[in-house]
């Protein structure tokens, strides 16, 4: 957090707050409320969509929502205005809640279905409103309603309520963005799957964005509705908010906190242009084109835009001076030393553990142990169940049986990110990285969300640690999509490590690499394990299973068929034949 | 809630299997191209407006029959398919920007059709538009009974033809795995800009089908989109026969909903279906 942002949006608050008493007419006073109402919107529809990447066109479900809880409970019920604005952003956010309740847990309900699906719940939202008594057809009309005296006139005081929240929304976005729960939210953005393995509570993150989303956006509404004064279902509910949010934040650059309020003060301040001649029509028009535009040629945004060209500049430099300096590391910082084989203690023990995909049995009944420790190497032909059977323990698939107790704890039942926190890590065959971080943030994430939790600037210190242990930390500013395949590799091991694992699970690290490669890989998964991380361990290359591996277990068909000592193992008669084939065996 | 007499169910179960065709209809191009090239193409509404707007034009300003006016207005539409193809292929466009771009030129075809014909209601006025018949005591309005027939026909024949030819075959092969069916030799870049042609060109018939039958007005285009997403994905995404059968049921559902309680409670219906099938049925998409 940088407190000279936070004190450049409180001091434009203020200031803008001064302009009602300096003899402005009104027509600018609406002109500015108008940029205000946008600001709110877009800015707060980012919070869930631009961050987490779950486009919602259903933002203004829930504007309207603030807009009819305001005017149900001024006009039918008597309160007085400002009561009615907590109302409002209390059932907006309710009805988020709802609905991220049931959408959230759908993992088939991302990208364009999410959207579709925010879109049918506001039509659904309207026809509800327009057949009860809540509005039942005619409109409400709220001219009536007492006014909050926060100015001079009355709309200084509308004025006055909408820089209020416009100042707050743009801080609570800044704040999210800045704060591990942010980090947690973009990571949500990059690869869901790989931030809840990570430790990220992506669930309840998604819930907690939409519903200070969906806050925000009701009082919006309420507010709205005393400025418009009189509401009726087909202008609330229509398709001008959500295309209006998504056009700004797209303009202005969903990934970052403050594109959507540029995106909403270009788009109100063009439109106001436009329409002020005389045609509706060809404003909306505009619109659509300049979305169209956007998309196809400006896909980050302005804010963007603006901030790659900027840390290109930042990285070239950062670059000449780490090649200067390069600071050697051997260790890495991970759970405090143990004994190196303790065959008395068993870490992780899976009893009867079983996973079908319709039909396909990939995991049955599997038993084993692994001890303390130990580098436990996982092996059999292609499709015996080995990644499956990582996949399981981390939580990715929920098991159909069986029980997996890690230090004593039954963990069949969590969720991955609760087996994250509890020191389990894994790696992905094919690297997963968060692709719109930083090689620094994949791992400073890790950090935030692994065994130790730390803060945010702790985690970026501490990833450095972890970077240079892995040989990376003079590609810390590089994008994933930048590094090689052998980068890649070692990023998605920096990462796992970074978690401070008791438990890491590395899922062909090896493949893919040229030996003297492999010959590195295989040194520094030693080290790891010397720092006292036991390791399981999938791999087809022989030479570095018999060269780690303290024991091996074999897999085929997803059952165990040996367990032992390697050359042991390697010489039983199942296994060959379950490699090689009968003939050969 | 009113207990209505058998005839008048059955008459407005009827009218529901129609509008059902109807939704069946729009719907057909926008679902082949969803599910075989991966494309949301929101344009699909405003093309069946702008076609059904050219009919309106055609019929009741220089006199021209909506079926005649046909064989300029699908060639023509094909034309402009291919040239949205090329151009959203030559900017690799993702499936999330193509709903985006999409609905953006949504907007400024909305915007044109109201720029020209404004946003009053229309209704096209055709020879046989007033024509009905009966049958076994219903009574069957010609414009809808031939937009069905239309929709049951065009449905069918796409579906035999996906499942029977060459191209068909290929054109499933290439929804399967583009870049593997162009190693086997099937021409992914011609093949796309045909099917996006096609699916433009359906779109113009479904419009002169909708201009027959339906009061025009041009905010009715958004209206459309959820009741036909829900058909579409309710009846299962690159499957041609799959959204007139869930448009029937939509349909039916809504004119019984209708003659139960309000007009006004249909579209819940609609959008309850849609929001029950992405909850409860997401492994077809």
């Amino acid at each position: 957090m940088n407190p000279k942002v936070l004190g450049v949006i409180v001091a434009a608050g203020a200031a803008l707050a001064c302009l009602p008493w300096l003899g402005v007419p009104a027509f600018y006073k609406s002109f500015f409320y108008l940029l205000f109402h946008w600001v709110v919107l877009a800015v707060s529809w980012n919070i869930l969509s631009g961050y987490t990447g779950y486009f919602s066109f259903g933002h203004g479900a829930f504007f309207g929502a603030g807009i009819y809880v305001t005017a149900f409970c001024a006009v039918k019920l008597g309160w007085p205005f400002l009561a009615t604005l907590p109302a409002a952003a209390a059932v907006a956010a309710a009805l988020g809640v709802g609905l991220g309740a049931i959408v959230f847990r759908v993992s088939a309900v991302r990208g364009e279905l999410f959207a579709l699906l925010t879109l049918a719940v506001t039509f659904v939202l309207a026809t509800i409103i327009l057949n009860t008594p809540i509005d039942g057809g005619p409109g409400i009309y709220l001219l009536g309603v007492n006014l909050p005296k926060l100015g001079p006139s009355p709309n200084a005081s509308i004025y006055l309520m909408g820089l209020a929240t416009a100042t707050a929304t743009v801080l609570i976005a800044y704040l999210v963005y800045v704060s591990k729960f942010g980090a947690g939210l973009f990571a949500i953005h990059d690869d869901e799957d790989v931030a809840e393995v990570m430790g990220v509570p992506t669930y309840r993150f998604k819930l907690l964005a939409f519903a200070l989303s969906c806050a925000l956006a009701g009082i919006a509404g309420g507010i709205h509705a005393i400025f418009i004064s009189y509401i009726t279902v087909s202008e609330v509910f229509s398709i001008t908010v959500p295309l209006s949010v998504v056009l700004m934040s797209a303009l202005g650059g969903s990934r970052h906190w403050i594109g959507p309020a540029i995106g909403a003060i270009v788009i109100t301040c063009l439109l106001f242009f436009f329409t002020a001649g005389d045609s509706a029509v060809i404003g909306r028009a505009l619109f659509g084109l300049i979305l169209v535009l956007v998309i196809l040629f400006m896909p980050q945004g302005i804010v963007g835009m603006i901030v790659a060209k900027w840390s290109a500049l930042f990285r070239s430099s950062a670059f000449d001076t780490e090649i200067e300096h390069p600071r050697p590391a051997t260790t890495a910082p991970t759970a405090p030393p143990v004994p190196r084989f303790d065959s008395t203690k068993t870490l992780l023990r899976v009893e009867g553990l079983s996973k079908s995909f319709s039909g396909v049995k990939a995991l049955q009944d599997v038993t084993l142990g692994i001890r303390q420790g130990e580098i436990l190497g996982l092996v059999g032909p292609n499709g015996s169940g080995k990644s499956t059977f990582i996949n399981v323990v981390s939580g990715h698939f929920p098991a159909d049986r069986g029980h997996i107790v890690f230090e004593g704890r039954e963990m069949a039942g969590l969720e991955a990110h609760d087996r994250a926190k509890a020191g389990i890590a894994r790696t992905y065959q094919i690297p997963r990285p968060f692709a719109q971080m930083t090689v620094l943030d994949n791992v400073a994430l890790a950090c935030m969300y692994g065994v130790s939790g730390l803060s945010r600037p702790a985690a970026r210190r501490e990833a450095e640690v972890h970077l240079h242990f892995a040989g990376l930390w003079s590609r810390r500013l590089a994008m994933p999509d930048d590094l090689n395949l052998h980068q890649r590799k070692f990023l998605e091991l920096a990462r796992a490590l970074a978690a401070r694992p008791k438990l890491l699970m590395l899922d062909e690290v090896l493949s893919g690499l040229t030996p003297t490669e492999i010959e590195g890989a295989i040194a520094m998964i030693a080290r790891i394990r010397d720092q006292g991380t036991t390791i399981v361990f999938v791999e087809h290359i022989m030479r570095a299973v018999t060269a780690l591996a303290d024991r091996i277990v074999v897999l085929n068909h997803g059952a165990v068929i040996a367990e032992g000592r390697a050359e042991i193992v390697m010489n039983d008669l199942g296994v060959r034949t379950a490699y090689l084939g009968a003939a050969h065996a | 809630m009113v207990v209505p007499s058998f005839g008048l169910l059955a008459q407005s179960i009827l009218s529901g299997i129609f509008l059902g065709g109807m939704y069946g209809l729009v719907g057909l191009g926008l679902g082949l191209s969803w599910g075989l090239q991966r494309q949301i193409n929101l344009t699909h509404f405003g093309f069946v407006f702008l076609s059904a707007y050219l009919c309106y034009q055609g019929a009741t300003v220089w006199g021209v029959d909506p079926l005649l006016s046909l064989i300029i207005v699908i060639p023509v539409f094909f034309g402009i398919g291919v040239v949205m193809q090329w151009a959203l292929a030559r900017f690799r466009i993702s499936a999330f920007n193509s709903l985006l771009v999409t609905f953006g030129l949504t907007v400024v075809i909305e915007s044109l059709i109201q720029y020209v014909w404004t946003a009053d209601f229309r209704k096209l006025h055709s020879a046989y538009g007033e024509i009905k018949f009966t049958v076994f005591g219903l009574y069957v309005p010609l414009p809808e009974f031939l937009a069905f027939v239309v929709s049951a026909t065009l449905a069918v024949g796409i579906w035999a033809l996906l499942r029977h030819s060459d191209l068909g075959k290929a054109l499933r092969a290439m929804a399967e795995d583009a870049p593997i069916a162009s190693a086997f030799g099937v021409n992914e870049r011609a093949i796309s800009l045909l099917l996006s042609g096609t699916c433009i060109a359906l779109a113009g018939i479904a419009g002169a089908m909708f201009a027959l039958t339906y009061t025009l007005t041009p905010t009715q285009i958004f209206s459309w989109v959820g009741v036909v997403f829900a058909a579409v994905m309710l009846g299962g995404l690159g499957n041609p026969l799959g959204p007139l059968l869930a448009g029937m049921i939509i349909g039916v559902s809504e004119a019984i909903a209708m003659t139960l309680f309000a007009p006004s409670w249909a579209p819940i219906v609609s959008f309850s279906l849609l929001i029950l099938m992405l909850l409860f049925r997401p492994a077809r998409t």
